[in-house]
């Protein structure tokens, strides 16, 4: 979920009340929203760089926790409006699409399908910045970057001064050699082929270089005269760079995927046309397409949708009336009016709610407002009998009385290392009917384990100071391949349990056995109809020391013995162990 | 010299030589130390007795003195008490003669031996127990691996969600893809994501099979509880509440309280004109049945639920509110695709079995609880799971 820190100083001079910091989490907590933290600009470098800066601000900063669908939230103005609305302080800006005469252009190039399809832009007109709105500007890009930006990925966005530069504007995709300019805060010009390993030391441009690294050509915007605005996702130009001077903002955002770029465009609009000498204001920029098609942006569309006032009651379980309902939505920004002689309303969405795609959205929006903690708790009414999955209750059934036998259950990761179910336990093929994970972090998560012999081994090499005899089992899943299941892997329940002592005692290892098979109600019996065990060899095992247990229908179910001693130094145990390994699925 | 009884002159004719000084001495000391004699051994202070003593003069000596008497138990023959009561003893009636040795209340008892089973399957008992009562069936949950079709695509989570990243899930390189699907539901999957429908704008990007067949170690059981809904809006609905507690996988950054691996709780209600109070009704009963009573609702988001809330209680050893656990009703996105009727609504809610087991139990650090390192004595001592009992 993502978070954004605001002075304490700042969010009481937007949302126009010094609150307290228990009035304002609480504020959160209707809201939907999570004060997280109250910290310094010192606190946060000294936790994050671990140093102290002495001229670091003192000044309490409130980081709050935000649904990660609201990008209309990741900046103090977006925020302080919406709680402002929710607190029916202020009214729902009314967001207009001002069209001079003479519209700016932004032309595309059919080379930048190959990199980065799509652009839109937008300007907003004779904005006055301040130290603050101007930070909250740059952070806000930095925060949309990070979350429905996919960390530039999807789309970038790039802010520059109007005044500097001169349209029609061009979006092309050069090969890097060709392009070249003098990039933000630097001091001389760079072709794009030395950009890229200049920012190679840069550790916060560095993620964003492979996206466009390998390619043949990379995106670039140029104005008329040639200047270079901006080469996505990498760094704009110095020349347009914005200042708390500039006046005239001109917006523009690369993608891959056009429907994230008109939203991020709607949002950074949206919240910061406050600041134009006439609020909520947006110039369209026309963007002509490779294929001739010309669109005007930002969309900053306000969709109407219908709902049924007794639909929203029922989903929620209150009882509104829709003049009650209207009055609700209308303090998340959803501005509602009546229709349908009280039985439906009509909800405005507004462009910086694109977060509301259905009629559950506005539901949810209903309840809020409302207070989840005021509705009134009921139960179903439905009636249903509860019952155990099969294969759990005969787990559970065991589980029990194999403690009451005097063994200590054992609890392991699914997860582990190729050698923990192969060399280590003496298996060449050990891994061949595993399940390999393609992107383990360690080691430790390199397969799902095919044993459960693995993880009681370790544990017994984690205990090795409790007294002895030590007496473990497991009875959880392997995971195994499986061709003939949809996935092409199954879960298998298995039994597993080690003695360690002094002497390796088989002969208590088979009794175990014999005792789980007394549980499940199956006899020893040699015919068919009971379980046997017989002499086989087995590289986990030690020599003349293991057996395979067969069960009913002649099925071989697993097997037992004298862990081999190499198997025992690998897993770095010293005292003898016997084992046993059984599938119980067949005793369903 | 002291005393002045004599005095040394050394400037004498023929050598040094000894004077007397007074006619008659009064020796002091020669008094005091008969007077000692004499049993008087209060005529001196401590000061001089410790003076004496260090002079050698004196000697202090200790004289113990034991006064001896007949006891209740007196014999002149030797026997040694007993410190049990032996099948022998009874046999031959001698326990009525024996003297039997104070036994000491004072320490422990023998432990006996004992198996036990793990704290977080007893914790994990105590749920299963608490969804039976309240008349929940259990699903098939027997199955780590799962394609992104049932694990995030069903569930409405688009396919460049941040959880579907590399950094967050467990990829599995083989088997690589799932290769068996409804067709024809997977179409309307697809339809709903990339174009919208069932009154959805959708998430208007171009969906791929290829992105759905790739196996994962699943993120959460709801996968499996799409599974279910699925299965019973083909096989006709009704009135259903399920249930599973079973093992999930994050590829997360590991600490004192996060692994890879964990165990997810989970129950799903549907039925026909379910409602949020409805919902916020189980978990309070639900909770009820855990020993906590005072309940707190937090609006949330999550990808596939619309509303969403989070649950805080009352700790009251920590004095603050603490979340226990995530809530919220299904996304008709999700639920309508699979054919479920329109009146119908799920909800679904969970939280993780981990967490209560080690506040039940005041575990600090994950890994002494779960996995191979275990402290094994903590599982010896761990007492009964009652939820209910504070």
């Amino acid at each position: 979920m993502p978070i954004i820190g605001v002075r304490k100083a700042v969010l009481d001079k937007k949302l126009e009340k010094v609150y307290t910091e228990k009035e304002f989490d609480s504020l959160c907590f209707d809201y939907g929203l999570e004060l997280d933290e109250v910290t310094s600009e010192k606190a946060t470098i000294q936790k994050e760089q671990g140093k102290t800066v002495v001229n670091a601000s003192d000044e309490e900063v409130y980081k709050i926790e935000l649904p990660a669908n609201r990008y209309d939230l990741l900046s103090v103005e977006g925020l302080a409006k919406a709680l402002l609305v929710f607190q029916k302080k202020h009214s729902i800006p009314q967001y207009q699409i001002v069209r001079p005469p003479v519209l700016q252009r932004l032309v595309v190039k059919p080379e930048t399908a190959q990199i980065r399809p799509f652009v839109v832009s937008a300007i907003l007109r004779d904005v006055t910045f301040d130290a603050d709105s101007y930070a909250s500007f740059i952070d806000l890009q930095d925060k949309l970057h990070q979350n429905i930006c996919r960390k530039r990925t999807l789309v970038a966005i790039g802010t520059h001064d109007l005044d500097t530069i001169q349209g029609p504007f061009e979006y092309r995709a050069e090969p890097p050699t060709k392009i070249k300019f003098k990039p933000l805060n630097q001091t001389k010009e760079y072709t794009a082929v030395e950009l890229m390993e200049l920012y190679q030391t840069e550790a916060h441009l560095k993620p964003y270089l492979p996206i466009i690294q390998d390619s043949p050509v990379y995106p670039v915007i140029y104005d008329k005269n040639g200047i270079v605005l901006s080469m996505p996702p990498i760094i704009n130009g110095e020349h347009s760079k914005i200042t708390l001077k500039t006046k005239n903002v001109f917006i523009e955002a690369t993608a891959t995927d056009l429907t994230k770029a008109k939203v991020v465009l709607d949002t950074i609009v949206a919240l910061f046309s406050q600041y134009c000498a006439k609020p909520f204001t947006v110039e369209p920029v026309a963007v002509e397409n490779a294929d001739g098609s010309v669109v005007e942006y930002p969309m900053l569309k306000y969709r109407t949708e219908s709902v049924e006032v007794e639909m929203i009651n029922r989903k929620i379980g209150i009882n509104l009336k829709a003049e009650e309902m209207a009055d609700l939505l209308t303090r998340m920004c959803l501005q509602s009016t009546v229709a349908n002689d009280g039985r439906s309303l009509q909800v405005t969405i507004p462009p910086t709610r694109h977060d509301v795609i259905h009629a559950c959205d506005i539901a949810e929006d209903v309840a809020v407002a409302y207070g989840f903690n005021k509705i009134v708790n009921q139960l179903p009414e439905g009636h249903t009998v509860g019952k155990a999955f099969p294969i759990n209750k005969l787990s559970d059934l065991l589980r029990v009385d194999i403690a009451a036998a005097g063994w200590t259950e054992s609890l392991n990761f699914a997860l582990c290392s190729r050698d923990d179910i192969s060399t280590k336990l003496r298996q060449e093929d050990g891994i061949k009917s595993a399940v390999l994970i393609s992107n383990p972090k360690t080691a430790e998560f390199q397969v799902a384990r095919t044993t459960l012999l693995a993880g009681l081994l370790k544990t017994l090499a984690c205990n090795r100071d409790m007294p002895v005899p030590l007496r473990l089992f497991e009875l959880q899943d392997v995971v195994l391949k499986d061709e003939k299941s949809d996935v092409g892997a199954r879960n298998e329940r298995r039994l597993a349990a080690v003695y360690s002592n002094k002497s390796a005692g088989f002969e208590i290892i088979h009794g175990f056995l014999d005792r789980i098979m007394q549980l499940v109600d199956v006899k020893c019996k040699r015919d068919g109809t009971g379980y046997y065990i017989r002499a086989c060899e087995d590289p986990t095992y030690f020599p003349g020391r293991c057996a395979e247990v067969v069960g009913p229908k002649d099925v071989p179910i697993g097997k037992l013995g004298i862990i081999h001693p190499d198997v025992l130094t690998a897993f770095g145990l010293t005292l003898p162990v016997s084992a046993v390994e059984i599938n119980i699925e067949p005793f369903l | 010299m002291l005393n002045g009884w004599i005095e040394l002159d050394k400037k004498a004719e023929g050598g040094p030589r000894v004077l007397r000084k007074v006619e008659s001495i009064d020796d002091a000391v020669k008094e005091q130390l008969l007077s000692i004699r004499n049993g008087q051994s209060d005529a001196l202070t401590d000061a001089q007795k410790a003076d004496f003593k260090k002079r050698k003069l004196l000697v202090e000596v200790t004289v113990k003195s034991f006064v001896l008497k007949k006891g209740a138990a007196f014999t002149t023959s030797l026997t040694k008490p007993e410190t049990d009561l032996t099948m022998d003893m009874l046999t031959n009636g001698s326990w009525r003669e024996k003297q039997f040795k104070a036994y000491n209340f004072e320490a422990l008892g023998v432990p006996p031996a004992s198996g036990h089973l793990h704290p977080l399957m007893k914790v994990r008992s105590e749920f299963r127990q608490i969804f039976f009562e309240m008349g929940f069936t259990e699903m098939p949950t027997n199955r780590y691996v799962e394609s992104s079709f049932w694990n995030f695509d069903t569930l409405f989570q688009p396919q460049q969600h941040p959880a579907r990243d590399a950094h967050d899930t467990f990829f599995v390189s083989d088997p690589a893809e799932s290769h068996e699907f409804p067709m024809d539901y997977l179409e309307r999957v697809r339809k709903v994501h990339a174009e919208g429908g069932y009154g959805s704008q959708g998430y208007l990007y171009d969906w791929k099979l290829a992105e759905a067949k790739k196996n994962v170690m699943r993120t959460h059981t709801t996968a499996v509880s799409a599974r279910q809904l699925y299965k019973l809006a083909q096989e006709g609905f009704k009135t259903s509440k399920l249930f599973s507690i079973d093992r999930v996988f994050r590829n997360e950054t590991l600490d004192a309280t996060h692994l890879a691996e964990f165990h997810q709780v989970e129950g799903v209600v549907a039925e026909r004109g379910l409602s949020l109070a409805h919902v916020m009704g189980l978990f309070t009963e639900f909770f009820k049945k855990c020993g906590i009573e005072k309940l707190r609702f937090k609006p949330t988001y999550n990808p596939y639920t619309e509303p969403s809330m989070e649950v805080f209680a009352y700790h009251d050893g920590l004095g603050k509110w603490v979340e226990i656990g995530n809530s919220g009703m299904f996304r008709p996105e999700m639920l309508l695709p699979m054919g479920l009727p329109e009146d119908v609504n799920v909800a679904g809610f969970g939280l993780s079995l981990e967490r209560p087991t080690m506040i039940r139990y005041g575990i600090e650090n994950i890994r002494d609880l779960f996995g191979a390192k275990v402290n094994l004595k903590m599982v010896y001592d761990n007492p009964i799971c009652r939820l209910d009992k504070q």
